[in-house]
């Protein structure tokens, strides 16, 4: 990975006004976008394109719902809990939703840690991202048995439309997985950090290539975009 | 177009020199190679391998059709199979993996200047993956009741349904994994081509001085991972319907006259989704052969490309377009009219950069030096083809015209001119003008023009013949056409005619193939710039070029790359890489 080194841009000829220098801008030298480095540029790429599976995702959700002839389950009574006597509504859910969105932001101090050369903060902030977000995955779990047990299934469920198990299944379940990937990268690149690698240039184990410290900048890209799309799915799906 | 800059004006290296992964073993250096010229070597061999399986499948199909009943094994569960094996493989597993992952990987870090991919390890990982896709893919046939027959489109409910083969058995499983690990593993490749673009060229390389080839594959890579989502999306969620039992497809529906159990799901949201990534798709296979073309035209007639700028915005605003005409598609399918409407004018906006591009690519070689080498017979071939599919295009993407159009041979004719056989003779353009840059030697021009001649005159003398038989009515997909009675005898003979111009046109394939594997010792030694060509690639200090591209240092750009018979330069050409208003002339290295 090559390094990023902050340049001047300094343009040798008169800049063109207006759309011409929109376009002479995007299309500048070397570069379009000055000073992102490469692997933060393949980020934000594949997020874009992620950005489309879940909008696909979510978009062929809202047409089973929309289409559906067979009452929709209410999701406030779906995901409500009964705790001490008390049915509450979506409080499992909120919870959820509180403990992956704080990650987000111990994953922000990580970053700032990470840039400041505190290795030790930098960790231990990582993998109390990590920490949360097998949190998040272990209450889906919970919630996912509580379902099951309650007889929705991916076919059908005692409610009413079937594709209200289909969705919720199939849709929680692909942001499961991404924050499941994300959780174990996370322990991947706290425990880099941890030992140093990125001080050291110690090449990685597959790709016999040095890290830097941009990577936890990177981990959390992928990280808060994970979040971002449970704050769609968390209103499309349990507040709709 | 005067955009040169002086030898003193050069910016500085905005990003270090690049870490470059150094093979240890014979296993590193060939197999498991993080060079990106290796992987694209390795893409194309395996596109073109099961490239050949899709050839043979559509002799067989045509075995069928141009001498009905003769053939017994041909059972109409076969014939379904082997028309959507072909089509599948063609589109996905040859055009896109050749046109992106071969050419993109070959092509890209050479043109930009650059010493390899910008992440060679995941650019290895989508080579490993596509190839597990393809093996998945070949596994089909050797299932359980042999691969999907549900038409490349796979349209629900049918395809996952028992009369349609594979549709209750492994077959159309296997086929949407497939296509899963395919999307992984292209998304992986993908975000390398587009980085190297944005982020990897050279010192002096804007992107208005990228060769118009990297400007086609670039926009079709952006758009495959916008597309591909889509196609991704679908996959899953047919996935789900036919093992879990869901319903997001699956109306209520029966099956000899037994109840299915799904309920409830939309076969138009299949649709949608599937074409929402098709369409594109059609130009993710077409934008590179639109830039390929471009530099062959412009390199073999002497002459700069005309109106470069213009070029650039057309394949932008082409791949633009391509997103909002998904629907033209499902003019049958039961839309609102107005959807139709809207569709149809998108769809005819097309044409207007399309038209653009045929334009330039004409006055590029009016007044040309028109060199007739291999290379420029394909690219003239595609101009017309492409012009010959593009009009049958206007036809079908008008809602009156292609209602009674629809699902006939009119429509077979049209993609396969447009879609099939322009794109692939680009691919053969390309393959005898990058030929020599791979491998060190020419092709042999004897071999290359039979095969040109018989290749670009017998997909005319296939296709053609279908339009008129579309507008006859002659349905596509139907495996016996014997006891219609639009079936006259003269169609019948029309189809044993195409039938024999098929087997002629594949035979000139193996010619082809042999010319490839025979000119690797045995072609005329080629030097570095056989072509006398401007672009960065043909300026490297080794033919093949080395791991790392170009030596020591990287090159700088200080033009164009079209600087063809410039007025009072001493040669017809100013590589790109040649400082000064007018170059001295240049001793390859």
């Amino acid at each position: 990975m090559a390094e990023t080194t902050v340049t001047h841009t300094g343009q040798m000829r008169p800049r063109p006004a207006g759309w011409h220098g929109i376009a002479a801008d995007w299309a500048s030298d070397q570069r379009a976008f000055k000073n992102v480095s490469w692997g933060k540029a393949m980020m934000w790429i594949f997020l874009l394109s992620d950005t489309f599976i879940f909008g696909c995702f979510l978009l062929s959700y809202m047409t089973a719902r929309i289409s559906t002839r067979v009452p929709w389950p209410n999701p406030s009574e779906v995901f409500a809990l009964r705790i001490g006597g008390q049915e509450i509504p979506l409080i499992l859910i909120a919870i959820m939703t509180f403990v992956l969105i704080s990650s987000s932001g111990t994953m922000a101090m990580a970053v700032n840690f990470g840039y400041r050369r505190d290795r030790r903060k930098t960790a231990i902030l990582m993998l109390l991202t990590a920490a949360l977000g097998a949190t998040f995955v272990g209450m889906q779990a919970f919630e996912w048995t509580k379902l099951i047990t309650e007889g929705v299934r991916p076919w059908g469920n005692p409610w009413g439309a079937a594709q209200f198990g289909s969705c919720f299944f199939m849709i929680t379940g692909f942001h499961g997985t991404h924050v499941t990937i994300g959780v174990i990268f996370l322990i991947i690149v706290a425990r880099k950090v941890w030992r140093g690698d990125y001080d050291t240039g110690r090449p990685g184990f597959f790709t016999s290539r040095k890290g830097r410290y941009e990577n936890v900048e990177i981990m959390g890209l992928y990280w808060h975009f994970v979040d971002l799309v449970w704050v769609f799915i968390f209103a499309f799906f349990y507040l709709w | 177009m005067v955009d040169v800059t002086p030898a003193d004006a050069v910016p500085p290296a905005e990003v270090g020199e690049m870490e470059l992964y150094h093979p240890h073993s014979w296993w590193t250096k060939y197999v498991f190679s993080q060079d990106a010229k290796v992987i694209a070597i390795q893409y194309s061999a395996t596109a073109t391998s099961i490239g050949l399986v899709a050839l043979v499948l559509s002799w067989l199909m045509r075995l069928q059709l141009g001498f009905p009943g003769t053939f017994d094994f041909i059972t109409p569960e076969a014939y379904y199979q082997f028309i959507t094996m072909h089509g599948m493989i063609m589109v996905i597993y040859l055009l896109t993996a050749l046109f992106l992952g071969g050419f993109g990987n070959y092509l890209i870090p050479l043109m930009v200047g650059a010493r390899d991919m910008v992440f060679p390890y995941v650019n290895m990982l989508s080579y490993w993956i596509y190839l597990l896709a393809v093996l998945v893919l070949v596994s089909s046939f050797f299932a359980p009741g042999g691969p999907t027959g549900a038409g490349w489109t796979l349209y629900p409910p049918q395809a996952i349904m028992s009369g349609t083969p594979g549709g209750q058995d492994w077959g159309i499983i296997l086929m949407l994994s497939s296509l899963i690990l395919f999307i992984i593993g292209f998304t992986m490749g993908g975000l390398n081509y587009v980085v190297t673009v944005l982020q990897g060229r050279t010192r002096g390389m804007t992107m208005m001085r990228l060769p118009l080839t990297v400007w086609g594959i670039f926009t079709a890579t952006v758009m495959a991972l916008l597309a591909f989502p889509a196609l991704f999306v679908a996959c899953v969620m047919m996935l789900l319907d036919r093992t879990l039992g869901t319903s997001f497809f699956m109306p209520a529906i029966s099956e000899m006259g037994e109840q299915l159990p799904h309920n409830g799901g939309s076969p138009i949201l299949f649709q949608h989704l599937f074409w929402f990534f098709g369409h594109p798709e059609v130009y993710i296979v077409a934008l590179p052969a639109f830039g390929i073309v471009s530099d062959l035209i412009s390199t073999h007639a002497r002459k700069n490309i005309f109106g470069y700028r213009m070029m650039v915005w057309a394949i932008v605003g082409i791949g633009a377009l391509s997103f909002v005409v998904w629907a033209h598609h499902m003019y049958v399918s039961g839309m609102n009219p107005y959807f139709g409407f809207f569709f149809a004018t998108t769809t005819l906006i097309i044409a207007v950069p399309t038209a653009i591009k045929v334009y330039n690519w004409v006055l590029t070689l009016w007044r040309g030096d028109i060199h007739l080498t291999i290379p420029m017979l394909f690219a003239l071939a595609f101009i017309v083809t492409f012009v010959n599919g593009g009009l049958t295009g206007l036809f079908l993407g008008n809602v009156v015209v292609d209602v009674p159009l629809s699902d006939t041979m009119f429509v077979v004719a049209h993609f396969h001119m447009v879609m099939g056989v322009a794109p692939i003779i680009v691919v053969f353009g390309a393959i005898y003008h990058w030929y020599p840059k791979v491998t060190g030697r020419m092709l042999d021009e004897t071999l290359g023009r039979f095969h040109f001649w018989v290749t670009f005159l017998g997909a005319y003398l296939i296709f053609f013949p279908m339009h008129y038989l579309g507008l006859m009515g002659v349905p596509r997909r139907y495996a016996e056409l014997t006891d219609m009675t639009i079936m006259t005898e003269s169609a019948h003979h029309l189809n044993s005619f195409i039938s024999i111009m098929a087997f002629i046109v594949g035979f000139a394939q193996m010619v082809f193939l042999f010319n490839l594997i025979w000119s690797i010792r045995h072609g005329r030694e080629a030097g570095g710039n056989p072509w006398r060509a401007t672009t960065l690639e043909w300026q490297t200090p080794q033919t093949p070029p080395a791991h790392g591209n170009f030596g020591k240092d990287l090159p700088i750009v200080y033009r164009w790359a079209y600087d063809y018979s410039v007025p009072g330069a001493k040669e017809d050409f100013i590589p790109q890489n040649v400082p000064g208003a007018f170059a001295p002339s240049r001793e390859p290295a």
